[in-house]
């Protein structure tokens, strides 16, 4: 299983210069495109895509930022100034459903674009595992095996309690046989990893801890050996806490993409 | 002369009400427009189910129990009001006794319903004044906050006190068969007070009496003490979960005023749409919405949102229950100017920095834990990301790390700094 793609991911250029269209446009957003670990992940994404055969493009160097660090931020002008260019090229080549590979990208588009004239069906990539495994394309075979290993969940905050997608993820767990475990804070309590609203992109102010310490002492006191997690900031915090805390030897932070990837050896 | 000066109490007491009442409803008016009468039916039945039914109290089920005791005890009580209102206003007595086996079934069910609130009280006094829950502590629960909360609580105590005294001297009188004391009703609860009334037929009747005007004044008077108090969400949560917001939580408005601009920007020919005019985000309530107004009112200043918020659990300046009650606090200032000086007067003052600052509205992750926390669907975001939209937009004025970000994706189209031709890089990487 080398990290390096075997296949070529297809752009929607190329498409539209063969004069084909896509099932699904795949929406890889800044954090997946330029944050080596995301990479890791939005490579994964277009393994699983690839694998189930399903029809698929990404934007490539014409896709641009969705707005939302600058619409958390208060920066309407800038937020729709990404969004309306965003929009024009997505109409432009009349896409009509897209997956995210970050909640942020997710709830942008899904909720804040159809205002500003992009109207689309848009999941999650999370959504998008579940959907597969429903429908039998994808299993949990062939690769490594989770087993009766100890996974808890971080949800997302733009993915559950912004848009109440909580069991997607979770079903694409259960499929693995490992041993769930749920942190006191979940689902609709959960609690965030510190990124959102901008705070990605800032020191925190002051206070007598960070956030992602809070969060990741609550996870590891149930003695996980993965936290899995579905957006690339969380992915972030999260790996910083485990660092602090010195327990990268135990416990290891994935996307649920590179879950499903690594439990059908993809 | 009773019954004058019943009717006399009451009318005032209800004229001086709607007084305060349409105060509230003109500060809340202060606020700019939003559309919030789509859906009707999906907005009953939020109401319904978040306001009537208490469906987000039981997240946490102890206080959720006790208030539902509280809460029950207020809304079916109200028909023993009904009851006082009519024998105050005509001089009978127990007007409703006709009712027979039902009456007494009623009369039994508010006496035990009574008890269920003064017991529900007593545990919340413990709770704040005793055991000192951390969540009824913080920097905004200063000495009015707290006082108000025990107010509420030893008010409600002595009314029920006051309405179990007077069905037990009642139901001595009755035993006696003392003058108009007719056999009505059943006393489960107070009848264990009767070994304490005296044998005396006048003074039972000077009990009873006392017990009656204490409890129909007091109801007047708390009627009252509501507009100055946090106890005002129990009227305020039925319109504001109405209201509330039906949208995903994670979806931030679309400001129309940008949209105009932006579209001009990028297209001269275009039209605007019609918009109100005024400054971009919030600096002051009137540059909010009625429905975050409405929000500051309905606050009844519980902390579940304070106690679910990230930045506050890691010891940050905010607390999304000081924002709402810091909205309140301007809100009536700004009122009490308009009362004084008439509308227009600038008092020098202004929501943000005066009331809340700066580090507090950029500690926020936005996550919504304050707004899914909220019993009665409070949205604090909502007035902290307007604040913010005035900070960035009006006055250009961030944390020197998120301008950078902005500048960002104004240059590269990505909140860090690459080049947009290495964007796709990761395709072809090891």
């Amino acid at each position: 299983m080398s990290e390096k793609l075997n296949f070529e991911v297809p752009t929607m250029a190329q498409m539209m210069a063969r004069g084909e269209e896509p099932e699904i446009l795949f929406w890889v957003g800044c954090a997946g495109s330029y944050d080596e670990r995301a990479q890791k992940i939005t490579r994964d994404i277009c393994k699983i895509l690839h694998h189930v055969g399903i029809k698929y493009a990404v934007l490539g160097t014409e896709e641009s930022c969705t707005g939302d660090p600058a619409k958390r931020a208060g920066n309407e002008f800038l937020f729709q100034m990404q969004a309306m260019a965003n929009i024009e090229l997505l109409n432009g080549y009349n896409i009509k459903k897209i997956v995210t590979g970050c909640p942020h990208c997710f709830n942008t588009i899904k909720n804040e674009y159809p205002g500003l004239g992009g109207s689309y069906e848009v999941i999650h990539h999370t959504q998008l595992i579940q959907q597969l495994i429903d429908e039998g394309k994808l299993k949990a075979e062939g690769g490594e095996s989770f087993k009766g290993r100890r996974i808890t969940y971080h949800d997302p905050c733009y993915l559950g309690r912004g848009n109440g997608v909580y069991e997607a993820p979770r079903k694409a767990l259960e499929i693995l046989d490992a041993q769930l475990l749920e942190m006191k804070r979940c689902k609709s309590g959960g609690l965030c990893c510190g990124a959102g609203g901008a705070q990605m992109f800032k020191e925190p102010e002051k206070g007598h801890k960070d956030i992602n310490i809070e969060r990741i002492e609550e996870a590891l006191e149930l003695q996980p050996a993965v936290i899995a997690a579905g957006c690339p900031f969380c992915m972030t915090m999260l790996r910083d806490g485990v660092k602090l805390k010195d327990q990268e030897q135990n416990v290891q932070v994935l996307d649920i993409a590179e879950i499903t990837v690594k439990a059908n050896g993809l | 002369m009773a019954q004058i000066l019943f009717i006399v109490l009451t009318v005032s007491a209800v004229a001086l009400f709607s007084y305060n009442l349409r105060k509230i409803i003109r500060n809340i008016r202060l606020g700019r427009p939003a559309n919030r009468s789509d859906q009707p039916q999906k907005r009953f039945a939020t109401m319904l189910r978040v306001a009537f039914g208490q469906s987000k109290m039981f997240f946490r089920p102890v206080p959720a129990l006790l208030h539902l005791f509280v809460y029950a005890g207020f809304i079916i009580i109200n028909i023993e009001v009904l009851e006082i209102m009519i024998d105050g206003i005509f001089g009978t007595h127990r007007v409703f006794a006709g009712l027979g086996g039902f009456y007494n079934f009623l009369i039994g069910a508010f006496e035990l319903l009574a008890l269920s609130v003064w017991l529900g009280c007593a545990v919340f006094l413990i709770r704040r004044n005793i055991i000192r829950l951390k969540r009824f502590s913080g920097t905004e629960m200063t000495s009015w906050p707290k006082s108000d909360a025990n107010a509420i609580l030893i008010t409600e105590i002595l009314l029920m006190t006051a309405f179990l005294t007077m069905n037990a001297a009642d139901a001595k009188l009755q035993s006696m068969g003392a003058g108009h004391y007719i056999t009505a009703g059943a006393f489960p609860v107070s009848q264990f007070l009767l070994p304490l009334m005296p044998g005396s037929e006048s003074a039972l009747v000077l009990i009873e009496r006392g017990c009656w005007w204490f409890h129909i004044i007091g109801i007047l008077a708390f009627l009252n003490y509501l507009p100055y108090s946090k106890h005002l969400h129990i009227i305020a949560a039925f319109p504001n979960t109405y209201f509330s917001n039906l949208e995903p939580k994670g979806e931030f408005t679309n400001m129309k005023s940008v949209t105009n601009e932006v579209k001009a920007m990028l297209d001269p020919a275009y039209t605007p749409e019609e918009t109100q005019p005024g400054r971009f985000g919030a600096k002051d309530v009137n540059d909010l919405s009625w429905v975050n107004l409405m929000n500051a009112y309905s606050c009844t200043e519980c902390g579940r949102c304070t106690s679910v918020c990230p930045a506050n659990i890691t010891g940050k300046l905010l607390s999304p229950r000081k924002i709402m009650m810091d909205t309140r606090d301007r809100m009536e200032q700004v009122g009490r100017n308009i009362d004084k000086t008439g509308k227009g007067f600038e008092d020098g003052r202004s929501l943000l920095d005066d009331h809340i600052s700066r580090e507090e509205i950029w500690a926020c992750t936005s996550c919504n834990a304050c707004v899914q926390a909220c019993p009665v669907n409070i949205d604090p975001l909502a007035i902290i990301t307007e604040l913010r939209r005035y900070a960035v937009m009006e006055e250009s004025q961030s944390p020197a790390s998120i301008s950078a970000m902005l500048g960002n994706i104004e240059n590269n189209g990505a909140p860090w700094k690459y080049s947009p031709a290495d964007r796709f890089n990761w395709a072809g990487e090891n």
